[in-house]
């Protein structure tokens, strides 16, 4: 039983309410309800950033790759990428497979809220910037190029699920803990936790905001895609995250167009 | 209204009309002076989408092959400043430059849009200068954050001009001034993608909500800045942002 921060479709701001994920209940308001009796909202509305090249496994597979054209070399700055509003999307709410694609990536990826406004924050302070955790469903459209913003490969509509809430660092476990298992299909695929991450989230939070100044309900998120798995329409991809929850989401094929 | 500016005056944030003796007038009918405001973006997006190496001769002059499809990449709203606002170059770097890009402002949720029906879409057009700090480029996801994404090095404004004010945008002049003298010259005709296209291109994937922009590409004539320069991007029937290096 956690205390968390979440939104319920229609809910214009986020409120509080315990949750226990594992056995399917949320309560608020003196009452306890079912986790699927509800429709979702997204428990954030700002910007999303995603630290790349931050998964130790992924690293060490390019690790030749980078050192050859047109990388020329490993980075030495943060690497980031951003999904715009327009990606963000609900717990148990579809997730739409192009007409003209296979498969979709999915990474799990935890997610830090921002709770105060974070400008050139250090390292040893870092985390007092942090509201808490959620998690994210980083989904993309397999794509080999990392020298251009992978934009139509990442950007689009609804392809980052969160949440299904907050979990305040305080109510948290300790960030080391914070084991990811992914499921599809009820079958688990894979299993990271933040020992794989290349520089602790506290040294990218000191590295990010020394050039941009990251908001209140902003989110840096860290994904684990190394072995990170493809999915399609009809799957339902699970991923927890220890001690912060479960978000749930299924693929569905996209409909419409007039391709 | 034609124009629109968003300035804070008195303690408050309020929208504004530039009238054409350079004053400003407010919702409740005050008057009041250019200099007696600060100068917001006109507009707070939700999304920036900005786009690299759309003018031919830009293109060539960074010495790359005009790209087969847009060069997309996204911004923050950290990055965003207001008309006489003033912005940080870096201390100890090589090149930092300009950008004087047209900036279309989203007035209808967009997605799917055909080329054609494309201005419908589009609420009007302001300037942005996209400050790029060159010293910072990697080889990943170029342009990187660090180059593109630096807080206030994207001056927006002074206003926006609705579309059936500017006309046809992709036949604007586009000049940039550093200290009073022109540097960089460019006209919107010369586009890769035009607008019309990128917005059916952009909307394809991704839905645009009123008050996204999109910020258009630059043409050539990229000049370092230093402290001290004061940098004007000019786009014809819009206006003139003005930004100082600090």
């Amino acid at each position: 039983m956690a205390n968390v921060r979440l939104r319920l479709a229609g809910m214009v701001r986020a409120i509080e309410a315990k949750a226990d994920p594992w056995s399917g209940t949320v309560s608020f308001g003196g009452r306890t309800h079912r986790i699927d009796e509800w429709e979702w909202a997204a428990p954030v509305d700002g910007a999303m950033y995603g630290v790349a090249l931050n998964d130790e496994k992924e690293w060490e597979a390019l690790s030749t790759e980078m050192n050859a054209p047109p990388y020329e070399k490993p980075p030495e700055g943060p690497v980031l990428y951003m999904k715009p509003a327009n990606t963000i999307n609900a717990h148990r709410r579809p997730v739409l497979l192009p007409r003209w694609v296979k498969h979709l990536q999915a990474a799990p990826a935890l997610g830090l809220v921002i709770g105060r406004t974070a400008a050139r924050v250090r390292r040893e302070q870092a985390l007092d910037f942090v509201f808490g955790y959620t998690i994210v469903n980083d989904l993309s459209i397999p794509h080999e190029q990392r020298h251009r913003p992978a934009v139509k490969e990442q950007a689009r509509d609804g392809f980052a699920p969160v949440g299904p809430w907050i979990v305040p660092k305080e109510e948290a476990s300790p960030l080391s803990s914070l084991t990811a298992r992914v499921y599809v299909n009820g079958r688990l695929v894979q299993r990271a936790d933040p020992s794989r991450f290349r520089l602790p989230v506290e040294q990218w939070l000191a590295e990010v905001t020394e050039f941009m100044t990251l908001y209140p309900g902003d989110v840096l998120f860290f994904s684990w895609p190394a072995d990170a798995p493809l999915v399609t329409a009809g799957d339902v991809v699970r991923i927890e995250i220890e001690r912060i929850g479960v978000l749930e989401n299924e693929i569905a094929l996209e409909q419409g167009g007039d391709e | 209204m034609m124009r629109r500016a968003r300035v804070a005056w008195n303690g408050i944030v309020t929208e504004a009309e530039p009238l054409d003796d350079g004053r400003l007038r407010l919702p409740d009918g005050t008057i009041v002076g250019e200099l007696e405001v600060m100068w917001l973006p006109p507009v707070e997006p939700g999304v920036i989408v900005a786009l690299g190496l759309n003018y031919a001769e830009h293109a060539g002059e960074l010495s790359f092959v005009a790209p087969k499809e847009p060069l997309l990449f996204f911004k923050g709203k950290n990055t965003l400043i207001g008309h006489r606002g003033r912005t940080v170059r870096p201390e100890g770097v090589n090149m930092m430059h300009y950008e004087c890009e047209l900036a279309v402002v989203i007035g209808r949720p967009a997605s799917r849009v055909k080329a054609e029906r494309a201005y419908d879409y589009i609420f009007g057009y302001t300037i942005a200068n996209d400050y790029a700090v060159r010293d910072y480029l990697e080889n990943y996801y170029r342009p990187n954050f660090r180059v593109k994404n630096r807080d206030r090095t994207t001056p927006l404004g002074p206003w926006i001009v609705s579309h059936e004010e500017v006309g046809d945008p992709m036949a604007l002049r586009l000049r940039t001034y550093v200290n009073g003298a022109v540097v960089q010259e460019g006209y919107t005709g010369d586009m890769i993608f035009s607008i019309p296209y990128l917005l059916e291109y952009i909307t394809e994937f991704m839905t645009l909500a009123p008050g996204d922009v999109i910020l258009t590409g630059t043409p050539k004539g990229a000049v370092n800045v230093q402290p001290g320069d004061e940098v004007v991007a000019e786009i014809e029937r819009i206006g003139r942002l003005i930004n100082y290096i600090v």
